[in-house]
């Protein structure tokens, strides 16, 4: 069962968010809870089953899923709640959270402190203009790794990859294993863009091609992809004509480049740095809103996921704690309330320590006139702070009360007090 | 289905077939509409710049310009009744540099030949003021007060399937490959699904127009030569420009335009090169960078870097000259019951404003076959009402918290970027004009058509292709047979399933 207010609500669990939840509850924050679009915790990580997490903050190399594993399952032992296969539609600088999916419905939510945790997608192949036509078999490396590692379907026999980025050489390698041919990887860079591990492990172990300076310059076939043009660039980028070659094959993989999924933290107002894409944090990962954090590749694009997690750590820490600090300043107001046949209150809270400065005046108009003596009541619950006694009250006229510091001891009790205009029968 | 008679045949599902089966659901008729591809709309109707123009491009006295302006005084009361994507916001010819604004007044003086109301020509400074991001340069513009935007594959689908509640049956993935003739009468199509007979047939086969008339003997001299236009699409949380902004158009093109859409993407082009291959929808370096260049002209300060989407359409450009012998004209629409065979509806060269044409080609259609004799009786039931199905996106939180109540598949985002719910795609898959591969699910509800392009969607949509139309993933394609995604289950998935 979801609570309507949480200490801290983390949208996202991929590495970042988990170890955000973790590390949030573990400093105290008394409820945490992930939004998650999937159907199960992880985040990419479900998909990426090669090995080369961990090796840094677990010394241990581990595959995604058993990376992932850890954390989910010391998120399970924390209590903190969880809301899967669920999409946050919006998110407001007032922390308020709307969020739906199939088995919650539409769910309006407030935090004391919110954590960004998106992560990042791929770019795509319009990002890069690819030029061409537009059949079926163009993929990015991401969708093709889906594909393969979770739904269980190769998506092509013979590819070119374009882009030396890590997902990219990690999928030559993984669809080499299935018996498709992987015919080349391409990449515009005069040099590796992922890791040189990866090129060793992925690429030359399986003696797949790998070719510096070049690019895709269009891509042929109506209804599937029949084969990729191929041309080398000079130092401008440029094409070199006569370099040109048609390279068959019946998919195009993209692996060029990752980029922080913030639509989420432009509707909440967080400011994002046009060179990495992500919000512009300080040195607790808080954004320019005040109580929004954000951690990981929704921040920036990160190359292991050892130091995703470390983000994670850091921006839970930091997120509980402002929501312990919220907690505690809120916890020091207390509420007014218009009861009977009264419109309202100004002031609409008041701090309870005011009372040990000066004499604190209510202000409000009433509903309905009552043309005999009144009193004018302040509660708590049952328990009478302070009253007043009119001769009349009529809603034109503003009724004024004060509540004497002689009460402070009365209103510290309270977390909230009513305030009620009702005749003076007999009294 | 083979060998029993139609009243009417139309080939080609694009927004003319569309419009004219959806008037001729009308009356107490058999009608047929048959389309080659998988889905209707896939040509010219789903890639243009989706423009209702005003009509004061097209030259005085054609067809063209006839139909422009009848079918943009039409498109209220279609809106309304067929429920698409349609606003009404004016459009304006931009002049830069005071040559360009001399023509403005030439171009406001053809509008009024051609009977276009609500046309103004306003100065620089007030160009300025209406879009502060226009070229400083600007001498002053055209505005056109009737020019609309709309989504131009929801208006074809729209009528499609008011035309398919109505009685009318599609076939789709149906290509035409002769007429079955008796002497000079036509009297049926011979496609690669069998015969089909009928007593008339209704050529609107856009590009391959010209294959269909030849077909029957017809004005062998009649030629379509595709015109490419492509474009650039971008991010509308990066770039809004809220206009429709076409430069002073030149002799050949009505110019490379930056337009907002319905759907609130700004997109610029097209740009317009004549080829030979009529399939050929491939994006070009060249061209990409030419309305890039066109662009930038009207408006200096888009950035590529928010490009998220580029794509390129076919106009089917034809060359029949203009049925009055005194106006000079030779790319005009083609409305005629020719004598030379009997039974047939001949359209072609219906090139843009096409779109903007086609609700008043359908009537003309209609009343060519009432002028040939053709006793059309009104269907007492015949409803004029197409309802749109919900758009999450486009709710309220209040009224999406109660359709997520009682259609629980509402609630599960499908595409993030553009709000997509798996109760919408659900829908378009069991609608009257059934959405059948990804591309079709797209057109209908917009998925994919953002940042991430698919990226995050396309796994999750062949699953519930798969799922809703039973058939296993492996069938599921981008755009029709050829164009599967997947080609084989992984070594361990077979494994599995032994």
């Amino acid at each position: 069962m979801l609570k309507e207010k949480y200490d801290v609500i983390v949208i996202g669990a991929g590495p970042a968010g988990l170890a955000a939840a973790i590390e949030a509850k573990k400093t105290g924050a008394q409820d945490v809870l992930v939004i998650e679009r999937a159907q199960e915790l992880g985040g990419i990580l479900q998909q990426c089953i090669h090995n080369g997490f961990g090796l840094q903050i677990l010394k241990r190399d581990l595959p995604g899923p058993a990376y992932a594993q850890r954390f989910i399952d010391e998120l399970a032992g924390l209590h903190i709640d969880t809301l899967l296969d669920a999409m946050a539609l919006n998110v407001t600088s007032g922390r308020h959270v709307s969020a739906t999916s199939r088995w919650s419905g539409f769910v309006d939510l407030d935090t004391r402190a919110l954590v960004l945790a998106m992560g990042c997608r791929e770019r795509t192949r319009a990002q890069i203009a690819l030029p061409g036509t537009r059949p079926a078999g163009v993929f990015t490396a991401g969708t093709a790794q889906r594909f393969v590692n979770i739904e269980g379907y190769m998506p092509g026999k013979r590819f070119v990859i374009l882009g030396s980025g890590d997902i990219g050489m990690i999928m030559a390698r993984r669809l080499t294993f299935e018996g498709a041919k992987v015919e080349r990887v391409l990449e515009i860079m005069p040099f590796l863009t992922g890791l040189t591990r990866n090129y060793v492990q992925c690429l030359m172990d399986y003696d797949i091609p790998l070719q510096l300076r070049h690019t895709v310059k269009r891509i042929i076939g109506n209804d599937r992809v029949e084969a990729i043009e191929s041309v080398q660039i000079d130092e401008q980028r440029q094409p070199i004509p006569g370099t040109e070659e048609i390279i068959p094959c019946d998919t195009l993989l993209l692996s060029v480049g990752l980029i922080p999924e913030n639509e989420l933290s432009r509707k909440a107002g967080v400011s994002l740095d046009p060179v990495t894409g992500g919000p512009f944090v300080d040195e607790k990962m808080q954004t320019n809103v005040p109580g929004i954090f954000a951690a990981g590749n929704v921040v920036h694009v990160y190359d292991l996921v050892d130091w995703v997690t470390q983000a994670g750590w850091l921006c839970g820490r930091n997120a509980a704690e402002y929501a312990i600090s919220e907690r505690k300043r809120h916890g020091r107001r207390v509420k007014m309330k218009a009861g009977d046949n009264v419109r309202y209150i100004v002031p609409h809270t008041l701090d309870k320590e005011s009372l040990a400065e000066s004499v604190q005046r209510l202000q409000m108009r009433v509903t309905l006139p009552i043309e005999e003596p009144v009193w004018v009541e302040v509660m708590n619950g049952e328990e009478r702070v302070t009253r007043k006694a009119e001769l009349y009250v009529r809603p034109g006229e503003m009724v004024n009360i004060d509540i004497p510091q002689s009460a402070y001891d009365a209103v510290q009790r309270a977390s909230e007090l009513s305030v009620r205009v009702i005749k003076r029968q007999g009294g | 289905m083979a060998n029993t008679k139609h009243d009417v045949i139309i080939i080609g599902a694009g927004v003319v077939g569309c419009m004219v089966a959806r008037l001729l659901s009308r009356f107490k008729l058999d009608v047929l509409l048959i389309e080659k591809d998988s889905d209707i709309g896939m040509g010219a109707s789903s890639a243009n710049t989706a423009i209702v123009h005003a009509g004061y491009d097209p030259k005085p006295g054609t067809l063209k310009a006839e139909m422009n302006v009848a079918g943009n005084r039409m498109y209220d009361q279609l809106a309304g009744e067929l429920n698409f994507p349609f606003e009404r916001r004016g459009d304006y010819v931009v002049a830069i540099g005071a040559e360009e604004f001399v023509k403005l007044e030439g171009l406001r003086q053809q509008g009024l030949e051609n009977g276009v109301p609500g046309m103004v020509i306003i100065d620089g400074a007030d160009v300025r003021r209406r879009e502060p991001n226009i070229n400083p340069d600007v001498s002053g513009a055209l505005w056109a007060s009737t020019g609309g935007i709309c989504d131009p594959f929801a208006v074809a689908v729209a009528a499609a399937e008011n035309a398919v509640v109505n009685g009318v049956t599609l076939l789709t993935d149906t290509a035409f490959q002769d007429f079955i003739m008796e002497g000079t009468r036509i009297v049926g199509v011979r496609t690669n699904r069998g015969d089909f007979r009928s007593r008339w047939v209704v050529n609107s086969a856009g590009l391959y127009s010209d294959v269909v008339m030849h077909k029957a003997g017809l004005r062998p001299e009649f030629k379509i030569t595709p015109r490419k236009g492509e474009y650039y699409v971008f991010d509308k949380a990066e770039i809004t420009i809220n206009n429709v902004l076409f430069p002073v158009p030149s002799a050949t093109s009505k110019g490379i335009l930056v337009t907002t859409t319905v759907h609130g993407n700004t997109i610029i082009g097209p740009n317009a090169l004549e080829i030979e291959d009529k399939e050929d929808r491939s994006i070009t370096r060249v061209g990409m960078d030419e309305i890039w260049q066109g662009a930038l002209s009207l408006i200096p300060s888009l950035s590529l870097r928010y490009s998220i989407a580029e794509f390129a359409g076919l106009r089917p450009g034809g060359n029949a000259p203009c049925a009055n012998p005194n106006v000079k004209y030779d790319k005009d629409f083609i409305i005629e019951i020719p004598k030379q065979v009997e039974g047939l509806v001949n359209l072609g060269g219906i090139e843009s404003p096409g779109l903007t044409s086609s609700p008043a080609i359908a009537v003309r259609v209609v009343e060519l076959l009432k002028d040939a004799g053709e006793k059309l009786e009104e269907k007492p039931e015949w409803n004029p009402i197409r309802r749109a199905r919900p758009r999450f996106r486009d709710m309220l939180p209040v009224e999406q918290k109660l359709l997520i109540e009682s259609h629980p598949s509402y609630g599960r985002i499908i595409c993030r970027c553009e709000n997509v719910t798996e109760g919408e795609i659900i829908a378009e898959i069991h609608a009257p004009v059934p959405a059948r591969t990804y591309d079709a699910v797209k057109r209908r509800t917009w998925l994919g058509t953002g940042r991430c392009q698919g990226g995050f969607d396309t796994a999750r949509v062949v699953e519930i292709l798969a799922r809703e139309l039973g058939v296993s993933p492996l069938e599921v394609s981008k755009k029709g047979k050829g164009s599967e995604f997947l080609v084989r289950p992984t070594k361990e998935k077979e494994a599995e399933q032994c």
